[in-house]
């Protein structure tokens, strides 16, 4: 069963009362950073206290992000030995800008893994994509690991290394947004929207996810708790595309109890691509309460 | 002896008080009292050039009770300033019975040391002068009531206050007083209405002399016997202090988020239905959300009550809610609303909540929210004493409003290494026989008692826990605590608000 | 035996941290806590702080923790930082004790 991404809440990683409640507040998944949230002489702190919290904190079924400092970086190294060891789920790459930069990191956790007793391929990856040269790499780097489950972009710096700033309409990201989109599907990996930073803008940030979940995009990043219900409102389906999934699901089943190949409702025909919009659906139907886990 | 919520009452009070039996306070026949009226005959003036001139004038004596209202809160200049003339005067052995005690009051203190007062009778204790009590200030145990405890209190004589020091916003000479006139307003003057009918001598204090007749009439001239004009009564900054700020702690505006469902999926939400909701940005909050929801399901509310903040006027003045009724203000913009609005209605601390009337308003509130610093697997909830035993809290209008067909405790899971959800509480303030609902961040949880709160919160999908299991999570994510030590001696008694001894609290150990 | 070379700090006083504060002594190790919650926690801090130093085999040291309420996860880690700046080896983290 494919996992929800719609949210994933950045958090701190040397602020100890965020770090502990990160849990409570639903995010599919959570990101502690270790990189530009945490400053030059907290490096080993704020690492310690992710690698503890990893280890004694229950964030229940939540995906466990940490976005690592740089391997050309003196953190960059052991940040992943103390996230391989401490069991993370996923280890996010801070700018990534080629195919390269994944293989190497991969390579450190490889080592971590074989040197910890953790299965090799346990921990996963993600790439961020904050630059020119990343974003027309973006089918490289989503090809170049069996880890990656996904690609995200980093719009700040992107913009910056773009020559421009950040607009309300985002005209300036979408070509970014494009090619980080196509790279992930073409590669069945997910595909993460950069941050919000006005959190007290909420119009703001409603159109903004608005426009990325048009777009396609699995979810998008956030700084703040309070966006999390936001996200999961534009993300919410329809009454009329639940029922309709709900149709497609039965119909299938149908046909299966029947031993019949073709399937269809109401005399149209259901493929592939229906089938597997009706199950997204369902998913996102579920985690947003709006059907009970019975009729899944 | 055991009372009923299972705490041991040394025998020492078992003369002077009956236990706790119930919230079930059933029809008892009670007697109020009167007061004892020196007659003003044509004539006469009641202003008077200084408090100690309206001090000499009362015939205030050694050991006689003088009490005070709270409606400034934090800003409260009136306590401070009489007591200190009191103790010029080097009277002594005084009981106070102030409707509340707020940090503001920490000068107490010195009075207690020095004899000039040697009983209080309070609703609150906070800061310092909580601190000292707790660690064994004075030889007499503080007698705790909540508001509605506390007009009983007065009412049937328990409560015999022989001088009534009030501050008030507006008067005029002959003792017409209200409270939304003038530079230091607080609004609704419910708490001081009552000590006006019921001392024998009422002292007005203000800082707004205004021309006879001062209307509107809070405090009638038929009770007052002096009038003082002072500099200042009190800073209106200081009434709203921590109580007037909308909250950006997602962890707060979580729980926030629940209540709200709490409420618009229970049965009490429905068109004329009635809320009472507390200080703190977590209740703020609940109101904006409520208000969205009353907003897109076109319901509106018959009254609010309790303690008013601006956001309640807010809603008063969009037709959401068609009377507020008014015990005291928490901010200024509430305060300003009693002079605005017709709809906000001043209602004295009896009217309020008193158990013992022909009728309190809490007995007709479908829904209300209140806090908790400790709620225990019982539903019994602590809002007096801290993790670490020491007094910091106030009953407030806990233990009355809770008697609501809905009531709701909002309350974090824990708050930084201090579990809130406990296994007993540190001292019952509210039994948990009263209390519907505890929300916490990662979840509700239901007295076994309402079962069809149970069904029709689970129905609609919220995330419904045990009590146990809630105090279970608190002590994975903090760990055990160790106990508390107290010595044996007591140094406050808890009453239930019909006068029952609910609980004791004895001094702290070093 | 692990020598602490210097005066290390790490955490800091905000809610929910810990401010650990290490000197080398001559003398056996003591440790002196301030906490908010010193009553219900005092000793199992001090525990946690004891068998952190007890598995970096850090000894000779005065300690001194300003608690505003940090959970055991986040004591330890400010343990073990402090530790490690006070040893000097802050990029070189001693994966065998973590």
């Amino acid at each position: 069963m494919e996992k929800l991404r719609r949210t994933m809440m950045f958090v701190p990683g040397n602020n100890p009362g965020m770090v502990r409640d990160a849990g409570i507040y639903d995010a599919d998944a959570i990101m502690f950073d270790l990189e530009d949230a945490v400053s030059l002489g907290e490096k080993d702190a704020a690492r310690l206290l992710v690698y503890q919290a990893l280890k004694q904190v229950d964030y229940g079924n939540t995906e466990m992000v940490v976005r690592v400092n740089a391997l050309d970086s003196a953190y960059g190294r052991n940040d992943i030995f103390a996230m391989v060891k401490a069991g993370v789920d996923v280890i996010r790459l801070p700018k990534t800008e080629s195919a390269q930069d994944v293989i190497d990191v991969e390579a450190v956790i490889v080592e971590a893994e074989e040197k910890f007793g953790v299965p090799v391929g346990t921990t996963k990856m993600m790439a961020a994509i904050e630059g020119a040269a990343g974003t027309l790499n973006a089918l490289a780097i989503a090809q170049s690991s069996q880890r990656l489950i996904g690609i995200a972009l980093g719009a700040e710096d992107y913009v910056t290394n773009m020559k421009t700033r950040r607009y309300p309409d985002g005209q300036e990201l979408f070509f970014a947004r494009s090619m980080i989109l196509h790279a992930a599907r073409a590669t069945g990996i997910a595909a993460f929207d950069t941050v919000y930073s006005d959190v007290e803008n909420e119009a703001g940030f409603r159109a903004e996810v608005e426009l990325i979940h048009q777009l396609g995009f699995d979810g998008k990043s956030i700084i703040n708790p309070r966006q999390i219900k936001i996200v999961n409102d534009v993300y919410a389906p329809s009454q009329k595309e639940i029922s309709h999934a709900i149709d497609v699901l039965a119909a299938i089943r149908e046909a299966e109890e029947k031993g019949s190949g073709v399937i269809s409702l109401n005399g149209k025909m259901i493929d592939k691509p229906i089938v597997e919009r009706a199950e997204r659906v369902m998913l996102l139907a579920e985690a947003a309460g709006l059907i009970g886990k019975e009729l899944k | 002896m055991q009372n009923k919520v299972g705490r041991e009452i040394p025998d020492a009070y078992l003369n002077d008080y009956a236990l706790y039996e119930s919230t079930k306070i059933g029809n008892p026949t009670i007697q109020k009292v009167a007061p004892k009226i020196s007659v003003v005959k044509p004539g006469d003036e009641k202003l008077v050039a200084s408090i100690e001139e309206a001090i000499d004038l009362a015939g205030l004596k050694d050991g006689m009770t003088i009490s005070f209202h709270h409606h400034f809160r934090e800003g409260d200049y009136v306590l401070n300033m009489v007591m200190d003339v009191i103790a010029k005067k080097g009277i002594k052995n005084l009981s106070i019975a102030p409707s509340s005690l707020a940090d503001v009051h920490s000068e107490i203190v010195k009075h207690i040391e020095s004899g000039v007062v040697t009983k209080v009778t309070t609703s609150g204790l906070r800061g310092k002068l909580g601190e000292a009590i707790s660690n064994g200030l004075m030889d007499e145990p503080v007698i705790l009531r909540s508001h509605g405890g506390r007009a009983r209190a007065v009412e049937t004589g328990e409560i015999q206050i022989d001088v009534a020091f009030l501050g008030v916003p507006s008067s005029d000479a002959y003792g017409n007083a209200n409270g939304y006139k003038g530079e230091s307003v607080c609004g609704s003057l419910g708490y001081a209405k009552i000590d006006a009918k019921h001392a024998d001598k009422v002292i007005l204090l203000t800082d707004n002399l205004v021309g006879y007749p001062n209307t509107p009439i809070s405090i009638s001239q038929t009770d007052v016997d002096y009038v003082v004009e002072v500099e200042a009564i009190g800073n209106p900054e200081g009434i709203g202090k921590g109580a007037t700020r909308f909250t950006t702690n997602p962890k707060e505006l979580r729980i926030a988020e629940t209540v709200n469902q709490v409420i618009t999926a229970s049965p009490y939400f429905k068109d004329g239905f009635s809320f009472q909701t507390g200080t703190g940005g977590a209740a703020l909050a609940v109101t904006r959300f409520l208000r969205e929801e009353m907003l897109a399901k076109e319901i509106k509310a018959s009254f609010a009550l309790g303690g008013i903040t601006k956001p309640m006027v807010d809603l008063l003045e969009e037709g959401l809610v068609e009377k507020i009724l008014d015990v005291q203000d928490f901010d200024k913009g509430a305060a300003l609303g009693m002079a605005k609005y017709e709809q906000q209605v001043e209602i004295d601390a009896s009217c309020y909540a008193s158990p013992y009337n022909k009728g309190a308003v809490v007995n007709q509130l479908d829904v209300v929210i209140l806090s908790a610093l400790e709620v225990d697997t019982k539903f019994n909830v602590n809002v007096m004493t801290g993790s670490d035993g020491v007094l910091r809290g106030a009953i407030g209008g806990h233990q009355d409003a809770s008697n609501a067909k809905l009531t709701i405790i909002s309350a974090p899971l824990v708050r930084g290494r201090i579990p809130t959800i406990v296994q007993d509480v540190t001292t019952v303030i509210t039994p948990g026989d009263s209390i519907d609902v505890v929300v916490t961040e990662i979840g509700i949880a239901i007295n076994p008692q309402r079962q069809d709160l149970i069904d029709c919160f689970t129905q609609a999908g919220l995330p419904v826990y045990t009590i146990e299991a809630l105090q279970k999570e608190a002590e994975k994510i903090v760990g055990k605590a160790s106990p508390i030590q107290f010595t044996d001696r007591v140094v406050a008694l808890v009453e239930y608000r019909d006068g029952t001894l609910l609980d004791t609290i004895c001094q702290v150990k070093d | 035996m692990m020598e602490i070379k210097q005066t290390a700090m790490a955490g800091t006083l905000e809610s929910s941290d810990i401010q650990i504060t290490l000197t080398p002594i001559a003398g056996a190790t003591e440790i002196h806590l301030d906490s908010s919650v010193g009553k219900q926690f005092g000793e199992q801090i001090k525990q946690v702080i004891t068998e952190t130093l007890a598995s970096y085999k850090v000894e000779h040291v005065r300690v001194d923790a300003v608690d505003r309420g940090a959970l055991d996860c986040t004591i330890q880690a400010r343990t073990q930082t402090v530790i490690q700046r006070g040893l000097d080896q802050v990029d070189q983290v001693n994966w065998e004790v973590l």
